[in-house]
Formats: C-alpha cells, sequence, structure tokens
C-alpha cells in the first residue's frame, strides 16, 4: 500500500468519516491540509471570517443535524480564537473535532511564530486532546477523536498537528469499530435501577419530568419516547433552556422552561414535586435556585450518561448511568409490561393549572413601542409553520426567546446555554443553514450580541446563505442593564450601547437586505417581507429600551421567590446575592 | 460577607491511566481547575511494556466533593480506574525520604542512634554528614524529620505517598 502525507491521511480519514463540511480558516501551519484541501472535491470547506465563528457555526451544524461539527484552524491565534467555541461546546455537549495546526516538532517550545501550547491551552476546555507527533498515528486518531466526540456525553476534541507531520508520509487504513482500551461509556442503564423508576413514577402523586439537552443528543428518537412516557404515564413535563423541542410546547402536558427565566408553573411544579425524573440534565444553577431550597419535597431520579452529574449539586435518591433514549426506551417498555393503568393525577394538575392562570408570560404593553416580548410572539406566529430553526445570541433576547417561541420539535433551538457565548447566534445559524439548506434560519439577536461576530454576514453572502437575523434592539446590553436595575439601584455602568451601526446600511454593505422595524404597526409587515426575502436579512426591530425579563428568580433565591414584575423589586442587594452569578 | 468552607476528610485515591503524554496534567489540571485540594501526588509506571502509570493522590474535600473527584477522574479519557482506598477498606500507606543531616560529636552520634530507632539507613556518610533512607506511613517520616531537626537537619526529600489494598484483590 502506497504511503501518503498527513495532510492527504486528514483529508481521508474525514472522507472516511463521512464528514461533507468542515469550517475553517487557513494559516501557515495548515497550509498543506489547505493545499490537500484545494484538491480534492467531497468535502466542503466553508471560510470563515474569524476563527470563533467556525467553532460556533461546527457547533450549529451538529446541534441541527445530530453530525459532528468539524473545525479546521492553524496554530497559534487560530487554536486561541477557537478556545470560547470549544468551551462552549463542552459546555453544552456539543460533538465537535477541531484540527488545529501547530508548528514543525522541531520548534515546538522554541516560541516559534505563531506558537501556542494548543494542547495545553484546550486541556480543560475539551472532552480530550491530542498532539499528533507521528503520521503513522494520524489515521488512528482522528477515527478515535471522532469516537470521542461523538459518543457517551458529547464534546469537542481537538487534534493539534504540527506542520511536519502534514508533509511527511505514513500509511493509512480505515480502522474498524472501536474499541477503546479506557474509554467506554455506560449506555444501557442496570435493569434493576429501571424498575426502580419506573415504581415510584406509578406511585408518584405529583410527578414531573425535567429534561434537558441530554434528550435532543441522544437523537429524535429519545425525543419520541419521552412522548410516549409522558404520555402514558400523564406527567407533566418541563425543560431547561438546552431540551427545548424534545418535547412540544403546544402539549397539554408542557409546563414551559424552568428555572430563572422559566415559567411560574414549571418551577412550582419543581418546588411542590412528589417525584423529579431528572432526564439528560445536571441541575445547572440556572435550574434550581438556592439549593437548599430545592424541589424540597421531591424524591428524585436522575438519569444521565455522565457519572459525574449525578449527585454533583443536588443529592438524589435513584442515580442511573445511561444514554437517555435507551433508558427512556427500558422506562416506556416496562411500564407497559407491568400494565401500569395511568395515574389519577388530577389532583395535581388542578393546581397546576391555578399555577398558569398566573400568566406569568403575560407583559405590559403600552401605545405604540413594541415591546421586545410582542415582537417574539409575532415573530413565531409568523413562522410556526414553517418549523423554522432558531438560534440566539446571549441575554435578554436568548430568555425571551425561549420563552415566547414555541418549539415542537427537537433540534430547532440553538443556543449557548452552559457557557453564555454571546456572539454565538450568527455564525450557529450559518451552520444550521449549510447542514439544512431548505430550512428557514433565523438569529434571534441583541443590538450588542450581533456584533460580537458581526464579521461572518461576509459568510453568509459568499456561501449565498439565506440566513435572517432578526434584532432586538433596545439600545442597552440588555440583561447587565436589568440586572443593574433589579441589583444596584439602576446604576447603568458600561451596559448602553453606544454608537451603533446602521444596520440596515450595514446589511447593505455586506449584500444582505435590511429591513427596519419600528412601532407595532409595522411588526408584521416587517417579519412578513424579512420571510418573503429570497437571500440573507438583518432586521433592525426598535423594541422597547427598558423593558425586563420576568418571571425572574433572582439569583440565590428558591423557586418561590419568583418575580413576576419588576414592580416586586427596586434597590440593592445584599453582598451575599451580589457574590452570586 | 464571608466565603464558607467545608470539613474535608482525608483520602488516598489510587488512580490507573494509560501512560501518553500529559496525562499528568491532565489530573493535576483537573484537580486546580474544580478547587480541589492535592496534599501528595506520586506517578509512576507499573506494567513492563510502560503503558500503564498509577498514580496515588492524597486529597481533603467533603464527602460529597470526593465522590465528584472520583467521578471526575474516572470520566477522564486515559483513565482505566480510580480507587478511593481510604473509602473501600483498609489500605496501607508508605512514604519514603531521604534526609541528609550534618554534625560533628554528640549530634553525629544521637543521629545514628535515632536512625536506628527509626529503622532508616544510612545511605550516604561523610565526616560530618549522614544522608538517611526512611520509609514508613507519613507521620513516622514527619516525626523523624522533627527529630533530625534538633542534631543538624540540612535537606530532606519525600517521594509522596504510594498506596495499596490489603487483601488479595487488585485494584
Amino acid at each position: 500500500m502506497a504511503e501518503k502525507s498527513g495532510a492527504d491521511i486528514l483529508i481521508e480519514a474525514l472522507t472516511d468519516l463521512g464528514v461533507e463540511v468542515v469550517f475553517g480558516y487557513p494559516g501557515g501551519a495548515v497550509l498543506p491540509i489547505y493545499d490537500a484541501i484545494f484538491k480534492q472535491k467531497k468535502i466542503r470547506h466553508i471560510l470563515v471570517r474569524h476563527e470563533q465563528a467556525a467553532t460556533h457555526a461546527a457547533e450549529g451544524y451538529a446541534r441541527s443535524t445530530g453530525k459532528p461539527g468539524v473545525v479546521l484552524v492553524t496554530s497559534g491565534p487560530g487554536a486561541t480564537n477557537a478556545v470560547t467555541g470549544i468551551t462552549d461546546a463542552l459546555m453544552d455537549s456539543i460533538p465537535m473535532v477541531v484540527i488545529t495546526g501547530q508548528v514543525p516538532t522541531g520548534l515546538i517550545g522554541t516560541d516559534a511564530f505563531q506558537e501556542a501550547d494548543t494542547v495545553g491551552i484546550t486541556r480543560h476546555c475539551t472532552k480530550h486532546n491530542y498532539l499528533v507527533k507521528d503520521p503513522a498515528a494520524l489515521g488512528a486518531t482522528i477515527h478515535e477523536a471522532f469516537h470521542i466526540a461523538t459518543s457517551g456525553r458529547p464534546g469537542p476534541v481537538v487534534i493539534d498537528i504540527p506542520k511536519d507531520v502534514q508533509v511527511a508520509s505514513a500509511r493509512y487504513t480505515k480502522p474498524g469499530p472501536i474499541q477503546h482500551k479506557t474509554y467506554r461509556p455506560q449506555v444501557k442503564a442496570d435493569p434493576k435501577l429501571i424498575e426502580s423508576a419506573v415504581e415510584m413514577l406509578a406511585a408518584a402523586e405529583r410527578p414531573v419530568f425535567y429534561t434537558g439537552g441530554g434528550v435532543i443528543n441522544a437523537g429524535p428518537q429519545a425525543a419520541q419516547l419521552l412522548r410516549e412516557l409522558a404520555r402514558i404515564t400523564g406527567a407533566p413535563v418541563t425543560s431547561t433552556l438546552m431540551g427545548l423541542g424534545a418535547f412540544p410546547a403546544s402539549s397539554d402536558l408542557w409546563l414551559g422552561m424552568l428555572g430563572m427565566h422559566g415559567t411560574y408553573e414549571a418551577n412550582y411544579a419543581m418546588n411542590q414535586a412528589d417525584l423529579i425524573i431528572a432526564l439528560g440534565s445536571r441541575f445547572d444553577d440556572r435550574v434550581t435556585g438556592r439549593l437548599d431550597a430545592f424541589a424540597p419535597h421531591a424524591r428524585k431520579i436522575h438519569i444521565d450518561i455522565d457519572r459525574s452529574s449525578m449527585n454533583k449539586t443536588v443529592r438524589v435518591d435513584l442515580p442511573i448511568v445511561a444514554d437517555v433514549g435507551h433508558a427512556l426506551e427500558d422506562m416506556v417498555r416496562i411500564w407497559k409490561a407491568r400494565q401500569h393503568p395511568k395515574p389519577d393525577l388530577s389532583d395535581w394538575y388542578a393546581r397546576i393549572t391555578e399555577w398558569r392562570a398566573k400568566k406569568c408570560l403575560d407583559f405590559p404593553e403600552t401605545g405604540e413601542e413594541i415591546m421586545p416580548q410582542r415582537a417574539i410572539r409575532a415573530l413565531w406566529e409568523a413562522t410556526r409553520d414553517k418549523a423554522p430553526i432558531i438560534t440566539t445570541e446571549v441575554g435578554q433576547h436568548q430568555m425571551w426567546a425561549a420563552q415566547h417561541f414555541h418549539f415542537e420539535s427537537p433540534n430547532k433551538w440553538l443556543t449557548s446555554g452552559g457557557l453564555g457565548t454571546m456572539g454565538y447566534g450568527l455564525p450557529a445559524a450559518i451552520g444550521a443553514q449549510l447542514g439544512n439548506p431548505n430550512a428557514l434560519v433565523i438569529d434571534i439577536a441583541g443590538e450588542a450580541s450581533i456584533q460580537m461576530n458581526i464579521q461572518e454576514l461576509a459568510t453568509a453572502t459568499q456561501y449565498r446563505l439565506p440566513v435572517k437575523i432578526f434584532i432586538l434592539n433596545n439600545e442597552y446590553m440588555g440583561m447587565v442593564r436589568q440586572w443593574q436595575e433589579l441589583t444596584y439601584s439602576s446604576r447603568y455602568s458600561e451596559s448602553y450601547s453606544d454608537a451603533l451601526p446602521d444596520f440596515v446600511k450595514l446589511a447593505e454593505a455586506y449584500g444582505w437586505k435590511g429591513i427596519r422595524i419600528e412601532g407595532n404597526d409595522a411588526l408584521d409587515a416587517g417579519i412578513a417581507e424579512m420571510l418573503a426575502y429570497d437571500g440573507p436579512v438583518v432586521v433592525d426591530c426598535r423594541v422597547a429600551k427598558l423593558a425586563n425579563c420576568f418571571p425572574m428568580i433572582p439569583s440565590g433565591a428558591a423557586h418561590t421567590d419568583m418575580i413576576l414584575q419588576a414592580n416586586e423589586v427596586s434597590g440593592e442587594m445584599d453582598d451575599e446575592a451580589k457574590a452570586l452569578v | 460577607m464571608y466565603i464558607k468552607e467545608e470539613t474535608a476528610e482525608r483520602h488516598t485515591l489510587a488512580v490507573i491511566v494509560d501512560n501518553e503524554p500529559g496525562i499528568l496534567a491532565r489530573i493535576a489540571g483537573l484537580f486546580t481547575a474544580r478547587g480541589y485540594n492535592i496534599e501528595s501526588l506520586t506517578v509512576s509506571e507499573i506494567t513492563s511494556d510502560k503503558s500503564v502509570s498509577r498514580i496515588t493522590i492524597v486529597t481533603s474535600a467533603s464527602p460529597a466533593t470526593l465522590e465528584q473527584i472520583v467521578a471526575q477522574l474516572d470520566r477522564l479519557v486515559p483513565v482505566h480506574k480510580v480507587r478511593d482506598l481510604t473509602a473501600e477498606g483498609e489500605h496501607v500507606e508508605r512514604e519514603l525520604a531521604l534526609v541528609k543531616v550534618a554534625g560533628t560529636g554528640d549530634h553525629r552520634i544521637e543521629a545514628l542512634r535515632l536512625a536506628d530507632v527509626y529503622r532508616a539507613r544510612v545511605v550516604d556518610a561523610t565526616i560530618s554528614s549522614f544522608v538517611f533512607e526512611v520509609t514508613g506511613g507519613t507521620e513516622k517520616i514527619d516525626k523523624f524529620i522533627e527529630l533530625m531537626g534538633q542534631v543538624g537537619l540540612l535537606e530532606v526529600a519525600r517521594t509522596g505517598i504510594v498506596a495499596i489494598a490489603r487483601g488479595k484483590e487488585a485494584a
């Protein structure tokens, strides 16, 4: 068998792994790989305008297609620019493989031009990483990296390839199924534990399913099984930010999102439940609020593929390590085999109905000004039949989108949950559009966040991607301003978005269409104009400047301390509260 | 406002890992990144082909944090297994120290006498100095070093703790 260059081995391995799209940016230390890309046609390279955007685009591609996202960047600044997106993918469990160029092996450690200790820098923001010094090991390493990125709890894997390894030649054979010597995630649950879970569920009077991104990562069949389990048990469902879409928002069993900006009914159901079944969720601080007041009456079952998620912040009664899809399948099968009748939860639903009657997502409207919540609802009404893919940036607009845009199926909601990365939405939309060429993809953005990766307008233009950006422009970093209003006596320190560009002209400068929406009368027509345009559009939707996102559980407070309207809070918080994130 | 601290227990962990580059940084970095303590860490290859290493870590943490430490270590890709020797039952812990003492006259005689009591071996000697090799539990070595402090202690090198479970089961 003939030997080939490391760069050619990389391309061949990626092709063998079914990779169709790579998001990247060339540079000195990856020139051999870019030359190999030039000579082939199977893998499409998408040239971003900043390496961070390559990682978020890969995340958007991965989250919307279920396939791993692949990134290719150069050494030094290429790799360090990718670190934010790599960390984002780690926090949100997104399968991603990042290939970074490195200076030649002989120069490593000499502070060479564009040298950075990439494996050192990314050691704790990857699921695993490699520095490949031996070209003969390259092929197997790439296959192993994809195995690790996509199996178990998914995450980012970095492969750092020195330039001389890209040029040197070696043999490559496509390996068979990988049996890793140490990495063996537990996929199937212990059947006894599943039986206990079913018994607890059958005996519960006030059960709640608390679902997370793990259900989405477990694939569309897991979302189907969740629907089936909820149907046969009758238990209501709430979800984290990352899990939205796994359960249909139109269902009678749906409580809405829980947590800091979750619904009254979801948080009260958690507080009053006698059984919580956590599925692919991780009891994040944004979900639990004050830990010693979290779900005080509930026994807790936690099903997750990552053992380290068990008992991390909340002690649970029944931890079950398993892929949530497999566990759901087992639970449905055992429930049916035992012919459990559907429990009578009418008392429980009577209470839920009372909480729902609070109408916690209602918002005050005055006159002409567009309320940001109104804008999201109008966008949802106008697009709900098209099953759009929604990405977001981070801040108030993100929470309003989570509250007021309703999802019926998984893989349609792409947002930066764990890391909370401003600048995520536009590149993620680009990645999602590439993975779903016929889908309507909308980035719901804020005027501050969108500027963090605004350069990616050019990427969408270059590849003729009809991405829509819907900016809720309130001229503030709204969530920062909101916290300053609620906890720092409205001292708006550096949270005003001064010197904003004219977003319409900016869009036009990049070859996009620009639309400005001002006033309620123009809202529906503006959205219709955006949807009618066959190409990328930036909508600058001017909204009420000082609107706050409610409900809100102040950081460090209990679920029952929820704030529904702004007049319930004012002034200054004590130091204990200020110290919490 | 004051920052609260949890009560900690001292546990000894045995971590069996693939001997790949960066593994020690991965383990040590996990402890710093997540705010865990390391009181002692030793590492050495344990197979003839040098492919597997055993890392012994002594850490102090609350019971809940200890459970997290084990789970976090266990999910690192190159980790074969993690055993909490303290939690799992009886085990033996040993440390080795090389202790350099300089002195003449009574100090020199007393140093030798104490070394004998502590079963320390002389591994180097000059007219005016000794290097003792002493093994045992941490407390014994601490005590020996403390005593040497009164008879001309110059320098100490310690290996840190290695540990193994009692009984016939392998980790």
